[in-house]
């Protein structure tokens, strides 16, 4: 049985090791920004929010979705819009005068 | 034609997914970290729009309002939030995350479960993605109440705890199995969303506020687990894919959270640290502290040849960031060389320290990770210690019975003076007391760390 599970398992255990191998050589410097960026790259559940607010006429499934739209839009647009505030302020020596 | 749209709406994940990837990549350096980042959101972007053009969105008005709420609510969040308070931000985002993916499972639920069939493979998945969800979402509520101070930061414990929550845990698990069997009344499933709530809250409540790091990477973690399981539940691979990436970043950080700790994440869920009542007596024999006045300090950092600087959460608690950058400032026009000594766990989150003091603008080359440093100490004229305690504490090197045994601490006392402001005797996170304190090199110089460091600058405009 080759099921759309099984698939969707391959991809989230080999997307586990690429991410390993990517984050494990991120320095210490930049944990909280790695941190608050990963915050909004876990936004993207806001796809899976749209895709369930999705149908017309509104029902509890849909007012579920539109308060996941909420929160994951909070999730996306706030995390990287703080990764960027902080990343901007790390700078070499010469940048700074 | 109808053939066509969804393979372009897959493939248009497949390219913002490896734009995410691409852009974790860029942030292995801080030159390149900023591209990373606009490279993710715009990874992000793509998703989003494909997303809301795919056939079966019809509902465009209210999305679209609920899209402009939560960019109102994470715009004003992400400018206003001061540096000092990002863990509480990432704490707060995390559960956000969590609660998205915990609404769409209930709400997959609602749906599939008002449908004939409903024994798929991604009903199956709603069971973890309601528990992951769910215990991200007030996990990290209660973990950002403690960062906030809005709930008391020291460790809670109360009888039986791990009992009941194992207990929940089986309720759960049972329950889920429950479903999958007998499929009961739909509305079974708030239980579920119930006992789930009731763990996450149960779990971060007894953690104190020195395990604050591990959690808010743990939470991290889960919180991109929880984006997996909806895409379990949806059936779409780049809710999948995104997921994982955020799911081993967290965990990858609660690694060495747990490692700089010397603590294992077993023991910072079960362990509630610090809450036993001390009972290492410190060391005994000559207590003696050595305190010493502003004006003599400003004259051992104004002669010296090297300062190393350890700034601990004590800093960041007194927004003392700028005045430490504006002192090393002036030590290094009298031709001091000045390094930053940054344990991981200093502060509330990995990573805190460098923002904090890159806000500050000390150059991101002067931030040394504790590998690189401590081999600098003994050639070091002095260590100066600002709101950092347990980190600097030598019992983690020899004392068996110490709590902190074993941590890898910053060997300021290998320095040839140690210079610590502090606001009083009181101990750390770790509720012992400090060996370093009572070091013959070591003197004490007791203030609040903004106010201390501001006349420090004075005094030694006046040498």
């Amino acid at each position: 049985m080759v099921s759309e599970l099984i698939v969707g398992l391959f991809v989230f255990v080999l997307s586990m090791f690429v991410g390993r191998e990517i984050i494990k050589k991120i320095p210490p410097t930049l944990h909280t920004p790695l941190m608050s960026g990963a915050n909004a790259i876990s936004g993207i559940v806001l796809v899976g929010a749209i895709l369930v607010s999705g149908p017309q006429e509104i029902s509890l499934v849909v007012m579920f979705g539109l308060v996941a739209v909420v929160l994951a839009t909070i999730n996306v647009v706030g995390g990287f819009m703080v990764t960027d505030r902080m990343l901007k302020m790390f700078k070499r020596k010469d940048e700074n005068k | 034609m109808s053939e066509i749209i969804p393979t372009i709406t897959q493939l248009s994940y497949l390219i913002a997914a490896s734009f995410f990837i691409m852009g974790l990549r860029y942030l292995t350096s801080p030159l390149t970290a900023r591209k990373g980042n606009i490279l993710a959101s715009t990874g992000m972007f793509i998703a989003i729009v494909v997303t809301l053009l795919d056939f079966s969105v019809l509902n465009y008005q209210m999305i679209l309002l609920a899209i402009v709420i939560g960019s109102l609510i994470g715009g004003v969040l992400a400018r206003s939030i001061k540096m000092t308070a990002m863990p509480q931000m990432v704490g707060l985002l995390n559960g956000f995350g969590g609660g998205a993916a915990a609404l769409i499972a209930v709400g997959e639920f609602q749906r599939l479960s008002t449908e004939e069939i409903i024994l798929t493979d991604s009903f199956v998945a709603i069971f973890p993605g309601i528990f992951i969800g769910c215990v991200t979402l007030t996990g990290s509520l209660v973990a950002f109440g403690k960062l906030q101070g809005i709930i008391k930061g020291r460790p809670i414990t109360f009888p039986l705890q791990h009992y009941i929550n194992f207990f929940l845990l089986f309720t759960f698990i049972g329950a889920s199995i429950f479903f999958v069997i007998a499929s009961p009344d739909p509305s079974f499933v708030l239980v579920l969303v119930g006992v789930s709530l009731i763990l996450g809250v149960l779990i971060v409540f007894p953690i104190g506020g020195a395990d604050m790091p591990v959690v808010i990477a743990m939470l991290n973690s889960l919180s991109g687990l929880a984006a997996s399981t909806a895409g379990f539940v949806l059936g779409n691979n780049i809710l999948v894919i995104a997921g994982a990436l955020v799911g081993a970043s967290g965990m990858i950080l609660t690694n060495v959270m747990c490692k700089a700790m010397n603590r294992s994440p077993t023991k910072v869920l079960f362990g509630s640290f610090g809450a036993k009542k001390e009972i290492t007596k410190a060391v005994k024999g000559d207590k003696n502290v050595r305190s010493i006045d502003v004006e003599e300090a400003a004259m051992i950092l104004g002669y010296a040849k090297s300062v190393i600087v350890i700034p601990g959460f004590g800093m960041a608690a007194a927004q003392a960031q700028h005045a430490v950058s504006e002192l090393a400032e002036h030590l290094e026009k009298r031709g001091v060389n000045i390094k930053y000594a940054i344990h991981p766990v200093a502060g509330r989150m990995p990573g805190h320290m460098n923002v904090l003091l890159a806000e500050a603008n000390v150059p991101f080359t002067q931030l040394n990770d504790i590998d690189d440093i401590n081999p600098e100490f003994k050639r070091t004229d002095v260590a100066l210690v600002i709101g950092a305690n347990d980190v600097v504490n030598p019992a983690a090197r020899h004392n068996k019975s110490s709590p902190i045994y074993g941590m890898p601490i910053l060997d300021a006392d290998k320095a040839h003076h140690v210079i610590i402001i502090k606001r009083g005797m009181k101990p750390g996170f770790a509720g012992i007391d400090n060996e370093l304190f009572y070091n013959k090199k070591t003197m004490m110089l007791f203030g609040d760390a903004r106010d201390t460091v501001s006349k420090l600058i004075e005094e030694i405009g006046h040498i």
